[in-house]
């Protein structure tokens, strides 16, 4: 797998807005920024209220998915470019999910909305409309989604890559720094973890970095890139970043992404936690 | 529902939920020629030069962060090219206050 098959630059979209086949979607927590100026013909996504489910923890089910995308209109074999603010954290998670439901033809635009933004690159708030499809998705794939129990084995032997800040890491903070602190989880990280935030992956304008800065970072925090690896934070999102630069863009095979992640993990009754730096 | 950790919108005043006595706040206003500047990055650092956070600035220019207390760079990006950085320390139960000029 190339770079290109997984993600494209910003001169890329603005080239590809109006082909036929090609959705821009954007997708993020807060979506009023769409609201105020979007990418031309861009559709919206809303990670909180369209791709969770409203009462469980959990995301919406393959039906509620299917749905989810006629209703945007969304085909089948559309080519879907995903972008979003926080530096894609929210369109990485899309990513992610789009992949987990089989879609296939999905990639990511490099530094999103930020990326766009500082390029000074134009805005509309003009809401397109897309006729209805008829979606089909496929069962999750979950060789690329990790649950608990596989969390708590995997200590001592898979990669565990906690991608929060080191304040999260060490126990410090409970939460990134832009959000109050009190929260119901313990502090600290699941044992034998490494600490790669997922902010090293980017560059301040938000693109990846190059693929052997990437295998580079990894290596030299002690990731044996040979080994399964799974990647987590507070909620899901920001691994998904780190998820999205392992498996997608270095191509590792076996990369999963623990979405319960430090909410869950620092909540259960019982399980191991380690507190202050990697050990 | 579980919340994501994404930016919330930025707001003039501390959210009525915050609790100041338990929080670390750094806060900012990011202005160009004395006029307040929207759309803003603003990306907080830590002693090490460490990313640990970032928003986007509000309609009056507006930045906030819940640090730890502690010494922090303040990183303000802006299209043409803008990266400034600012010094700031941070304590609980107080807000540390900067103007970012670009």
């Amino acid at each position: 797998m190339s770079r290109s098959d997984v993600l494209v630059d910003a001169d890329w979209v603005q080239a590809h807005l109006d082909d036929p086949g090609v959705v821009l979607v954007e997708v993020d927590e807060d979506t009023s920024a769409y609201e105020k100026g979007h990418i031309r013909g861009a559709v919206r996504v809303d990670w909180k209220t369209e791709l969770q489910d409203p009462v469980r923890r959990d995301f919406v089910d393959k039906t509620g998915f299917e749905n989810l995308l006629s209703e945007k209109g969304i085909a089948n074999d559309d080519l879907v470019i995903l972008y979003g603010g926080n530096n894609n954290w929210f369109a990485a998670y899309a990513y992610w999910y789009f992949r987990l439901y089989g879609h296939q033809n999905v990639k990511l635009l490099d530094g999103g909305r930020k990326k766009w933004e500082l390029d000074s690159r134009e805005l509309v708030e003009a809401v397109p409309s897309r006729p209805k499809t008829n979606y089909v998705a496929q069962e999750q794939d979950h060789t690329i989604r990790a649950f608990r129990d596989e969390v708590v084995e995997a200590i001592s032997t898979k990669n565990l890559v906690d991608v929060r800040s080191p304040d999260e890491f060490s126990g410090k903070l409970l939460a990134p720094a832009h959000l109050p602190q009190e929260q119901a989880q313990r502090g600290g990280h699941i044992p034998t973890a490494r600490n790669i935030p997922w902010s090293k992956a980017a560059n301040d304008d938000g693109t990846f970095k190059s693929d052997e800065e990437l295998r580079k970072l990894y290596e030299e925090a002690g990731v044996d890139l040979s080994k399964p690896t799974i990647a987590y934070c507070r909620i899901g999102e920001r691994s998904s970043h780190t998820w999205f630069a392992l498996h997608e863009l270095l191509g590792l095979p076996d990369v999963k992404n623990y979405d319960g992640s430090w909410t869950e993990y620092g909540s259960l009754v019982g399980v191991p936690i380690e507190l202050g730096d990697a050990k | 529902m579980s919340d994501g950790c994404g930016a919330p919108t930025q707001t003039a005043s501390l959210p009525a939920t915050v609790d100041l006595a338990n929080e670390a706040v750094i806060q900012g206003t990011v202005v160009r020629e004395g006029t307040p500047v929207s759309g803003a990055y603003a990306r907080l650092l830590d002693a090490t030069g460490e990313f640990t956070g970032e928003v986007v600035t509000s309609e009056e220019g507006v930045f906030r962060f819940f640090a730890a207390p502690g010494d922090w760079t303040i990183r303000v990006l802006a299209p043409g090219g803008v990266s400034v950085d600012s010094q700031v320390t941070a304590q609980v139960g107080e807000i540390a206050a900067l103007e970012v000029a670009i």
